[in-house]
């Protein structure tokens, strides 16, 4: 009988292997499907099994977990939703997580390798394991001022961003991007709804675009704001402040004129906004064309004086085409344009005055008046302050991180009196920045940007967005850097409009800023 | 004198168990400290009860098996021990996860099954003592054969011809419902019947291997001799009829077959019981609709159509899915989602938590249990007991292999029991009677001809006597 026991014993072995073979393909092959499929709930219930941490703002929570009844224990809210969407972002068990919630997630949801030890004391003490919380460099006043200076007269809310940096840290004290979105309806446990609002901020059906980060992840035209780092090369390239330039009231890059601009859209000459007139028409302070922002000096400057690289290697210093910046969210680079833009005489000219094909995020436009207002040294821009265990003990604070000096102290006093000069001056754009309310001790200084938008709705060039970046020191110490920009909120050819729509904003968070330090 | 020495060159190999043994009850304590790490967040006093359920089942059992049969083989007993403990600690765990579900539906938590497993442990403890102390030698149960036979086949047929109120639970009549005490009379039948298989064709497998026609190469036996198998084939399309019990009647007609074919060395047996089995099954399908069902939610688990009964297997697909390659560690998963996680889909729960990995580590734990089955038939000098360790290791590998296939879509599910590792107090009892006898055998395998069944392990003094 031994014989067909052998064979038995080889026929259970097909099946024992028939078994394994199905269970790779199960668990192995299948796994994902499976594991991925819409009837499985699973991963969800994983997730949302846990507490997940803070996004802490000054002591208030902007993003918390809360119990709940049902079957996902915990909902996540934020209860000042569509203010920090832009840097909080969104937990949602549909569509994923996106800035902080996504860059923070290991240490929000508790699987950060550092936090370990305390995961290993939980299994022990018998605590719940639970996601640590971070705190954000985030100025209340200065985020909820720059919210609410975003609004239209009618209530509605302007399409653009605020980005307010410590100049002195690089410590991120507002970041705003209008409109927003409202993330509480995105971490529901409505699927539908979710589904829904998740549908209707597309950018097919919202042409606002709600869910663009403006102020980390938009890059624009700077236009005239771009003068500043033209203006710092200058400053090192000898040029002083209270020196003459040539102002004319055309520049022509390729011919020897300085005469007006022919009425041709084609030509390659450039003229100051509005076809007006430099101080005298023929020559300018450098102080005076940056005050007025005459695009003729700084053409004239870049494409007879500086040449190409040195305004890039410039741009270079302030954040423009550099390394991958991480806030931790990921921050879209900034560029000055091609290596083409910066031969070539006519996109040189252009490139002088921040057009051409130069962009940069609202960040980068804080991050210029950032260095000018802190002598010179641009410090790395950060959000979190501190990332910080369930139990609050400290897992990291970030340290100030110098990124560069853009221009020696000296230099720098210069440009800095160049940029209080556009707020102060009679010629100035940014006079609508200027604080008088707080005493004699503030001074503000900024560059006003009307950038043309390149993009054209039936055969007319649509409004051009308007900028302002600038800074605010008291008693000679930086206080707040803040770029604002607003998206065709200026008037083509009309470089008062720029300060007139984007100055204002910025005012009101340097001056809800300040206050909030106190002594005032 | 030479019969002692003769005796000590044998190695009873009962510390080789014993070492075993201890290894299975750190790994059970080791999977109820993961159990209530993951679950609870901390350790609690309850692993000593978990620790103390495999030490004393395997110290009463391993002290019984030293006195009674000593020669009996070392894996068996630990293994079922293992497999004991790491049910208990899953039906534990889905205790857990089943009550957390209720009290999040606001609905009322069913009871936790795990005490009650212990309960049947110990009762299966028992009737494993009972049984190995009480047969000191398997050739006795030869004697028994047709008393046997009888009460089997009552067991097997009583479900089914008792009222519905009595004997059904969900939708099949294999129970036996008595005052709120429920057991599944076929887990004990099929042990009964392999008993009673056994005995009579040691008697007839003369008859049945004579050859008759010769058909396409192969040898047919005589019509006459058909009898028995149509008999048994019979007898389970009546389970499948009145108990709507696929299953049970899968398990008891594979049994035959195999015990017909190992007895008679004829693979025409095999043949013949194939084509039965083949026409057994068509009509099945064509007149039961459970049957059409399970067939349908197998090959379309993800149609609409089997949207609400094809539930459970999707669930538990989702489980090995979600589980992958190592799993999501024990407690961390959601077995519960599963219907009937801790009987029918206990191989799920633990697809989902174990992973793969872990998965086919207690496949091979039945694979050792099977082979170490077999290999005593195989060592077994009697023509009984050969039939009698075969028959029961291939009905723990049938079953083991049914269940294990259906919750993986491999072939249509049937719906039985894991042996050892499900809650459920007749699989329980059943497997550990099935054990005593398996182990009872393998004694008898190893055991040198001059030592005397009844006879503990020589002692060194009866050397020098």
């Amino acid at each position: 009988m031994n014989g067909p026991i052998r064979k038995v014993a080889a026929a259970l072995g097909v099946l024992l292997a028939a078994m394994f073979v199905n269970l790779n393909f199960v668990q192995v092959v299948k796994g994902n499907f499976y594991r991925n499929h819409t009837g499985n709930q699973r991963v969800l219930l994983t997730e949302y099994s846990s507490a997940r941490g803070q996004i802490v703002v000054q002591g208030t929570a902007v993003a918390k977990s809360v119990a709940t009844k049902d079957e996902l224990k915990y909902l996540r809210v934020y209860p000042s939703g569509p203010i920090y969407a832009p840097v909080t972002g969104f937990n949602s068990f549909i569509y994923g997580t996106s800035g902080l919630e996504d860059a923070e997630d290991k240490v929000l949801s508790g699987s950060d390798p550092r936090q370990f030890g305390r995961q290993l004391a939980d299994l022990f003490t018998g605590r719940n394991l639970q996601g640590g919380s971070i705190e954000l460099t985030l100025n209340k006043a200065a985020q909820e001022a720059a919210y609410t200076a975003m609004k239209a007269p009618d209530g509605t809310m302007r399409r653009g961003a605020v980005v307010a940096i410590d100049p002195a840290t690089g410590a991120i004290l507002a970041a705003v991007s209008t409109p927003s979105y409202d993330p509480n309806k995105l971490s529901s446990h409505d699927a539908a709804s979710i589904q829904d609002y998740w549908n209707a901020l597309l950018p097919n059906n919202d042409p606002t675009g709600a869910l663009v980060n403006r102020a980390f992840n938009q890059t624009y035209a700077p236009g005239s704001v771009f003068k500043v780092i033209v203006s710092a090369a200058a400053l090192k390239a000898g040029l002083k402040k209270d020196q003459q330039v040539p102002a004319p009231n055309g520049f022509w890059p390729f011919h020897d004129h300085t005469g007006a601009c022919p009425n041709d859209p084609t030509s390659s000459c450039v003229e100051n906004f509005g076809g007006e007139t430099c101080d005298n028409g023929t020559t300018a302070t450098l102080a005076f064309a940056f005050a007025k922002s005459c695009n003729t000096a700084f053409a004239a400057l870049a494409v007879d004086k500086l040449g190409g690289q040195k305004i890039a290697d410039e741009a270079t210093l302030f954040g423009f085409d550099a390394d991958q910046l991480n806030i931790p969210v990921a921050v879209t680079g900034s560029t000055v344009g091609t290596a083409k833009d910066l031969s070539d005489k006519g996109s040189l000219a252009h490139t002088s005055f921040g057009q051409q094909d130069v962009r940069m995020t609202p960040l980068q436009a804080a991050m210029i008046s950032a260095a000018v207002a802190n002598g010179g040294t641009l410090m790395k821009p950060y959000l979190v302050r501190q990332e910080l265990g369930p139990n609050l003990s400290i897992l990291s604070a970030t340290a100030p991180v110098q990124l560069s000096q853009v221009l020696d102290l000296d230099l720098d006093q210069q440009l800095q009196q160049m940029m209080i000069g556009v707020v102060t001056s009679p010629e100035g754009t940014g006079g609508a920045a200027n604080i008088t309310d707080l005493g004699t001790g503030v001074t503000v200084g900024g560059k006003t940007g009307t950038a043309d938008t390149g993009v054209f709705k039936n055969g007319k060039q649509t409004p051009p967005h308007a900028w302002f970046s600038g800074f605010a020191l008291q008693n000679g110490n930086p206080k707040i850097a803040v770029a604002v920009i607003i998206e065709n909120g200026g008037v083509s050819g009309n470089e008062t409009t720029g300060g007139l729509a984007a100055a204002p904003v910025a005012k009101a968070v340097m001056e809800a800023y300040l206050r909030s330090l106190g002594g005032h | 004198m030479t019969a002692a020495i003769a005796s000590l060159r044998v190695p009873t190999r009962r510390n080789a168990e014993l070492v075993l043994l201890g290894f299975a009850v750190v790994i059970v304590v080791a999977a109820e400290a993961a159990v209530e790490a993951t679950r609870d967040g901390h350790i609690s006093s309850r692993l000593v009860t978990y620790a103390a359920v495999p030490l004393l089942i395997g110290l009463v059992t391993h002290l019984v098996i030293r006195r009674v049969a000593p020669y009996a083989d070392p894996l068996l007993l630990p293994i079922a021990v293992l497999l004991n403990g790491l049910g208990l600690v899953m039906i534990h765990r889905l205790d857990l996860g089943l009550k957390q579900q209720a009290d999040q539906y606001g609905q009322q938590f069913a009871g936790a099954a795990a005490p009650t497993q212990v309960v049947w442990t110990a009762m299966g403890v028992a009737l494993f003592v009972a049984l190995i102390v009480l047969i000191r030698d398997h050739r006795v149960l030869q004697r028994y054969a047709y008393t046997l036979a009888l009460a089997g086949l009552v067991l097997l047929l009583l479900p089914a011809l008792l009222p519905a109120r009595f004997s059904e639970v969900n939708g099949a009549r294999i129970w036996i419902r008595v005052a709120g005490f429920s057991l599944q009379p076929g887990e004990f039948a099929k042990i009964l019947l392999c008993v009673f298989g056994a005995a009579y064709l040691v008697t007839k497998r003369d008859v049945l291997s004579l050859a008759g026609r010769r058909f396409a190469g192969i040898d047919l036996p005589r019509g006459r001799d058909l009898g028995p198998l149509l008999a048994a084939w019979l007898i389970c399309i009546g389970v499948l009829v009145r108990g709507h019990d696929l299953g049970t009647s899968l398990m008891f007609f594979g049994l035959f077959v195999v015990l017909l074919y190992v007895a008679t060395e004829r693979v025409s047996w095999v043949i013949i019981g194939g084509v039965l089995f083949a026409a057994g099954a068509y009509l099945a399908y064509q007149i039961f609709g459970t049957v059409q069902t399970r067939v349908g939610v197998w090959l379309h688990v993800f149609s609409p159509l089997h949207n609400d009964d094809g539930y459970q297997l999707r669930q538990s697909l989702f489980g090995l899915g979600t589980g992958g390659i190592f799993g999501t560690g024990l407690g961390g998963g959601h077995p519960e989602l599963v219907p009937l996680p801790a009987t029918d889909f206990i191989i799920s729960s633990f697809g989902e938590e174990v992973g793969l990995f872990g998965l086919v580590g207690i496949l091979m734990l039945y694979a050792l249990f099977i082979s170490r089955g077999l290999a005593a038939g195989l060592a077994v000098r009697d023509s009984f007991g050969k039939l009698l360790a075969t028959g029961l290791a291939f009905l723990v590998a049938l079953q083991l292999f049914v269940v294990v296939a259906g919750v993986t879509r491999l072939l249509p599910e049937t719906g039985l029991t894991t042996p050892f590792l499900s809650y459920g107090g007749s699989s329980l009892l059943a497997n550990y009677a099935l054990l005593a006898i398996l182990l009872r055998v393998s004694d008898a395998a190893r055991r040198p001809t001059n030592v005397a069944p009844n006879q503990p392990t020589a002692e060194p003094a009866a050397v020098s006597a």
